[in-house]
């Protein structure tokens, strides 16, 4: 029976203290005469490994000078040996001084001999330039740059192609498009409900216990009503949207693209933008406000629960969040949340057509479209934030 | 079938074409006629698939035109293009199909895109193109049930929804056996014999090619280095590489051939 290998006794074989494989002894010679160098042993990755340091020091240090390096104890020489006889040809030509390998079998010169210095030195190609800190910056900004300017690019096909859709509605695929609505909507709302009540059970509570000191638990009310419906409803909603909707739809379109279906609707003549960005998108749009919706009731209702348990009755509590909030307030948290579908699915299906490569890029389309998602949400959510304080909604 | 007349229906001029400051292709030029099998051939990375994405309209070429059937799909836009877009038929290395469709949505796709035809015409269409490739009865599977080389037939069933004069195959026997490779080279030849259509064929498949293909143009470093029939390329070319290519030797072998060493 075969013994089996455990990893831990790998490991430990590995760590072992080495044993000498390879033996280098120097004869020196006066200053200008030949320096002797004699190699004896297994001169395979193991072997190499304890001299070459060591050798090529020796080597390199010899400027002008001879070398000879006596391998006729050599017992074994594979690939790493062979690469350690060519490096040190290299070293000695690099310092001007000749290098004689004296005595190497015939079996190990073969490998030897198939390799030229200029082969393994090879004309300098450098793929990826180096540069220094302000060109990486500079190159940084211009990516960026790049960036927004095919964001800004995207909206506007994206809104030729609603327009034209909108137009003649027998353009858009109906049958896609309420798949999607239900892909966003219907099958999103467990989550929305969970974290909807949680988030108002959670925020209500936090802020009874401080209100309690003043006798004003009942504001809590006020407080859930108005920070629901105006801001982190749509908000939430949102980055649940952008981990749920917006990476499946930049995974689903990167895949096509990786898998040239994406190509194949373009030599058909259709665009791409519209087949497959706009039903998906607007099915989103029209999905996101009943979403929200779902959202800011169950926020509502766990605050609620909270509210009962300190002693208020039911009543009392909607009341109070009924006479604290305007429709304006819900409407404006309504209409914020459908940028934020429109934004974060898009840019969802922007990263998807934008993969490029193997099936890495599809990982790296979804992961982007949740970053460029949110961070999205958040400049709009400031933009909206300026922009009703101004017009006083 | 050979070139019925001097009319081509491709003809590519001066084309010039890279990414970025990359040049792939240089100053290439040819002409296909109407209802040959026409192949482009060359080792991997010699510019082949970015020869053919031109020609399907998929990239911008830095230079050059090219002419398919009397318009330049370079500067054409708006209804010409997709004019042009109509005449031609395109299968992928992959396949392509829609994941989420049947066969048979698969094909009636560009028909309901292009035309106003009544459903059950779009279903008996796409049935009869199915027959076409040997794939009657899979009108309901989705791509993902099928095999490879299946997968590649359906493929050209969707590309021959609207009938199209020309269809370009990108790498057809990727990754297909021997033997069902022999099967979609007889399927390229009955329907270039039956219906006329022109192919045209990016493969570096030896067998294929000799099977095949009426006219090659073989390409090695982003240039046309020979172009005429395979037969007459093996025989008389005196292009190392053309040779090496046909008779399946490195062009090492063959200089070692042609010393006189072993």
């Amino acid at each position: 029976m075969q013994k089996k290998v455990t990893p831990s006794l790998i490991k430990n074989t590995a760590k072992a203290a080495p044993e000498a494989l390879v033996s280098l002894t120097t004869t020196e010679g006066a200053p200008g005469k030949t320096l002797r160098l004699v190699l004896a042993g297994r001169l395979d990755a193991d072997g190499t490994a304890q001299v070459w340091d060591k050798i090529e020091k020796i080597v390199a240090g010899v400027r002008g000078g001879a070398v000879e390096l006596e391998v006729s104890g050599v017992t074994y020489c594979d690939g790493s040996g062979t690469a350690m006889l060519l490096d040190l040809r290299r070293l000695a030509e690099a310092a001007q001084s000749t290098l004689t390998i004296v005595g190497l079998h015939e079996e190990f010169g073969q490998l030897l001999a198939m390799f030229d210095l200029k082969d393994v030195q090879g004309p300098n190609v450098t793929l990826r330039e180096h540069r220094d800190l302000p060109s990486e910056i500079g190159h940084a900004a211009a990516r960026v740059w790049g960036d927004v300017w095919n964001l800004i690019e995207f909206v506007g096909e994206f809104w030729a192609s609603l327009f034209y859709v909108l137009a003649r509605p027998k353009a858009l695929r109906w049958k896609d498009a309420l798949h999607f609505a239900e892909n966003t909507g219907a099958d999103s709302l467990p989550i929305i409900i969970l974290i909807g009540f949680l988030m108002g059970l959670i925020t209500a509570f936090q802020s009874a216990i401080p209100l309690k000191q003043f006798g004003a638990e009942i504001f809590v009310a006020n407080l859930l009503g108005l920070s629901m419906l105006r801001e982190l409803g749509p908000l939430v909603t949102a980055i649940i949207m952008a981990g749920r909707s917006g990476s499946a739809f930049a995974a689903e379109l990167g895949t096509m693209q990786v898998n040239e279906e994406i190509n194949a609707l373009v030599t058909m003549g259709l665009d791409p933008i519209r087949f497959l960005v706009v039903p998906r998108v607007l099915a989103a749009m029209a999905v996101m406000p009943l979403v929200v919706m779902f959202f800011n009731f169950f926020a509502l209702i766990g605050g609620g629960v909270v509210m009962v348990s300190l002693g208020y009755p039911v009543v009392t509590y909607s009341k109070q969040v009924v006479a604290s909030v305007t429709l304006t307030d819900l409407t404006g948290g309504l209409f914020k949340s459908v940028v934020f579908s429109h934004l974060v699915c898009g840019i969802g299906c922007l990263r998807g057509l934008q993969a490029k490569g193997g099936p890495s890029a599809v990982g790296d389309s979804a992961t982007s479209a949740v970053v460029s998602g949110i961070i999205l949400i958040a400049v709009f959510d400031g933009i909206f934030a300026v922009l009703f304080y101004a017009l006083k909604i | 079938m050979k070139p019925t007349s001097d009319t081509h229906i491709i003809e590519v001029k001066g084309l010039t074409a890279g990414y970025g400051a990359d040049i792939i292709l240089r100053d290439i030029s040819f002409t296909v006629y109407p209802g040959e099998v026409f192949c482009i051939l060359g080792g991997s990375g010699c510019g082949k698939s970015t020869l053919m994405k031109q020609m399907i309209g998929l990239y911008h070429p830095k230079a050059g035109a090219i002419i398919i059937d009397g318009d330049d799909i370079v500067t054409a836009e708006g209804r010409q293009r997709k004019n042009i877009l109509r005449k031609i038929g395109v299968t992928y290395q992959s396949g392509a199909l829609f994941g989420s469709m049947t066969l048979k949505e698969n094909i009636k796709l560009p028909l309901e895109e292009f035309t106003r035809l009544p459903q059950d015409a779009m279903n008996l269409i796409a049935s009869m193109k199915l027959k076409l490739v040997g794939l009657a009865g899979f009108g309901d599977h989705l791509p993902a049930e099928l095999s490879g080389g299946m997968q590649k037939r359906a493929a050209i069933a969707r590309a021959m929804a609207l009938d199209p004069r020309i269809l370009f195959l990108d790498e057809p026997s990727a990754g297909l056996d021997p033997i069902t490779s022999a099967g979609l080279d007889a399927l390229v030849l009955s329907l270039a014999k039956n219906l006329g259509i022109t192919f045209v064929v990016v493969t570096h498949e030896l067998p294929s090619i000799y099977a095949i293909a009426d006219r090659v143009i073989m390409l090695d470093k982003g240039k046309i280095v020979a172009e005429g029939a395979p037969a007459e390329l093996r025989e008389k070319s005196d292009n190392i590489w053309v040779r090496a290519f046909f008779n399946r030797l490195s062009p090492h072998d063959q200089q070692q051939q042609q010393s006189g060493t072993p």
